[in-house]
């Protein structure tokens, strides 16, 4: 990251993946803006970056499924100084079983996981064009590669919101700003304990650290584990005759 | 998911448990658990952190920094942060916590619950003199004590083996210091009275001894006396790169008698003849083997024990005689520890007391398992006591003689945990909470 002093809006605060990353933010001295649903967490959170040095750090309340909500935040940004950056986390996903019992349940996956956060970020992309800067992180997962057995109303959300940071992306480039689409595949975090073993599965630090490497960089597309880019090349590949026989 | 089913075990591995473990990452989360014992990093050595066939909540992710007043040196965590990290962060500004076991992994609950101790308990105590207070989940409900408000209760928490209820979070006092570096002054102790005179000279705040446990005859007691003090000089090398994982179990020869007798000589000429004295990281004094990750996989898959003693000064030539037996046995690893300790105590079942403590660690083996008992009744018969976050194989009347004050712990756990939710491996198996 640069020296420069940045404001970073995290939507989806209190996710799990979110917390070592806002982490390296405060104790790299930037401005935080937390939006999330948790508010007696957020608090928490806020405490926690503010004691390791972050500049200045905010709480709002947010609800992705409710646009109005996105307001608040929009102010707060506004007003801040420096370069003005986003990180989206948030995102839901019901057991596939679930959706296939109630398939009402699809609209609050595709708000909460692309339609909702695309909305916020519509919004944000003016003031970022106009301040000429700045960084957008967009966490999708590995399951919005391909539509697979298990989980593909939660993929095919995930793939919309890639879709869309990459349309982003072409849009923002011109004016300087970094959009970067982050897939990470399994992460030991509440989602999954309990789920038994994993394939290559990777830590909220380890995604942490792959992001800011990401920023660092300049990439574009990141996928945490690493190893992941390779698989789901592979998977991509496997032609749509034999894939839908499989169950992966 | 709220609940996996698991096998896990504590930090030397050769007792294992099979239950349900729990890791909530908010605090509302674990509200609506049960009432299940918490355990932390996993870093005590025995059965402490396990509940076999029971239920356990990992807190390791409520780990958050609630509030640091840089003026006072006050910082409030929650039970799952790390030790080592509030003294990462707080050492550049000028504060780090008063007491710190050996490993930075522990967690503050843990810390909290073990009343653990320091290279500094002669001067600073056990770590429960420095909490300000501390909060408590019973039965879903949350109360803040003092070592003032709630007294017997608090008494009955630090140290208290996580019995009174889930510490959640904890205000601690923290201590001065002139930043991340420690000026640390190492010396060669030729045999077991020169090591406990300079053990006993020693006006450093830091001061540790490092035990050559294979070092027999004449010999005995050989090994190195590091003292320190926190200075404003920065170390001239940060430690470089991530830190170093073990990789799998190593094979039983590896800590094979020729070999650990080896490494200690080679450690001990390491010292120059007349001392030496450099500036080190304060990670690398205090946490000396954090930096391989997983180091107990070294004494392979069946694990290992530690022995922790503490007697009575008066008692010197008894610990004496408990180092020649190590000595003798060839069972001890490289790792043995001797340090003196002041009377700085938190409550009943806190382990430290004034006198000497020394830990050695063997890799599991029947004659281990014998060694350590014939080693915990010498301690029973010199009027010391053994650490429970260490201990896997003491038996139920030889604690509660060490512990006397047992029963008033006992007592006031009884009141607040009536149905014994909380109990572990360890007080089941030390018949500890029955009165």
């Amino acid at each position: 990251m640069s020296e420069q002093r940045e404001t970073w809006i995290i939507l989806g605060a209190s996710s799990s993946m979110a917390g070592p990353f806002i982490r390296s933010l405060a104790e790299a001295g930037h401005g935080l803006i937390l939006a999330g649903r948790d508010k007696s967490d957020l608090a928490a959170i806020a405490s926690d970056a503010k004691a390791r040095g972050a500049a200045d750090v905010a709480q709002v309340p947010l609800d992705v499924r409710d646009a109005s909500s996105f307001k608040p935040i929009l102010n707060h940004a506004e007003g801040c100084e420096g370069q003005l950056c986003c990180a989206v986390f948030v995102g839901s996903m019901p057991d596939q079983s679930l959706i296939d019992e109630d398939p009402a349940l699809i609209e609050g996956v595709v708000t909460d996981s692309f339609s909702g956060p695309a909305r916020f970020l519509q919004a944000l992309a003016p003031m970022l064009e106009s301040r000429g800067g700045g960084s957008i992180v967009g966490v999708g997962s590995v399951a919005g590669d391909r539509g697979r057995l298990g989980n593909y109303v939660y993929g095919a959300a995930k793939a919309g919101f890639a879709t869309y940071l990459s349309g982003l992306r072409n849009r923002l480039g011109r004016a300087g700003v970094h959009v970067m689409t982050v897939k990470p595949g399994p992460v030991d975090t509440a989602m999954t304990w309990g789920l038994g073993p994993q394939p290559f599965m990777t830590t909220p630090d380890v995604v942490a650290q792959d992001i800011l490497k990401g920023l660092r960089k300049r990439r574009n597309v990141v996928y945490t584990a690493g190893i992941w880019r390779w698989v789901m090349l592979v998977i991509r590949n496997i032609p749509e005759p034999i894939f839908k026989k499989m169950s992966i | 998911m709220l609940w996996k089913s698991t096998s896990y075990s504590g930090w030397g591995r050769a007792l294992s448990a099979v239950g349900e473990l729990a890791r909530p990452e908010r605090m509302s989360t674990l509200a609506k658990l049960g009432h299940a014992p918490a355990i932390g990093a996993r870093r005590s050595y025995g059965d402490a952190c396990l509940n076999t066939g029971g239920q356990a909540t990992d807190m390791s992710r409520l780990d958050r920094i609630l509030g640091f007043d840089v003026e006072t040196g006050r910082v409030e965590a929650e039970a799952g942060v790390p030790i080592g990290e509030l003294a990462r962060l707080f050492a550049p500004l000028g504060w780090m916590p008063a007491v710190m076991p050996g490993t930075g992994f522990a967690t503050v609950g843990g810390c909290i619950a073990m009343d653990v101790h320091g290279k500094n308990h002669h001067a600073d105590g056990s770590f429960a003199q420095h909490v300000v207070s501390l909060k408590l989940l019973q039965d879903g409900k949350s109360r803040t004590i003092t070592p003032k408000r709630g007294k017997a209760l608090f008494e009955a928490t630090v140290g208290g083996l996580g019995q009174t209820g889930i510490i959640t979070s904890a205000t601690l006092q923290m201590i001065r210091c002139e930043g991340p570096g420690m000026e640390v002054t190492e010396q060669r102790a030729e045999d077991w009275d020169e090591h406990i005179a300079l053990l006993d000279s020693s006006e450093a705040r830091y001061t540790v001894g490092w035990l050559d446990a294979t070092a027999r005859g004449k010999h005995l007691g050989r090994g190195i006396v590091e003292e320190a003090r926190s200075t404003a000089v920065r170390p001239l090398s940060a430690p470089k790169g991530n830190a170093k994982s073990v990789p799998f179990d190593f094979p039983r020869f590896t800590l094979s008698r020729v070999i650990v007798s080896g490494f200690n000589k080679a450690y001990y000429l390491r010292i120059r003849e007349g001392g030496q004295t450099r500036i080190k990281p304060l990670e690398e004094f205090f946490f000396p083997l954090d930096r391989i990750l997983g180091w107990n996989r070294l004494y392979g898959k069946s694990g290992f024990h530690q022995f922790q003693c503490v007697l009575p000064e008066a008692e010197l030539p008894r610990l004496r005689g408990i180092a020649e037996k190590i000595a003798g046995s060839g069972l001890a690893s490289p790792l043995a520890v001797l340090k003196r300790l002041g009377p700085g105590a938190g409550g009943p079942m806190s382990f430290p007391m004034a006198g000497y403590t020394l830990a050695v660690d063997f890799r599991e083996s029947p004659k281990a398992r014998a060694l350590i008992s014939e080693l915990i009744s010498e301690t029973q018969a010199g009027g010391g006591r053994i650490y429970l976050a260490k201990d896997s194989l003491a038996t139920e009347d030889k604690v509660k003689a060490m512990y006397p004050d047992w029963r008033r712990w006992a007592e006031e756990c009884a009141r607040h945990d009536p149905d014994g939710a909380l109990e572990t491996d360890l007080t089941r198996r030390l018949a500890l909470r029955s009165l």
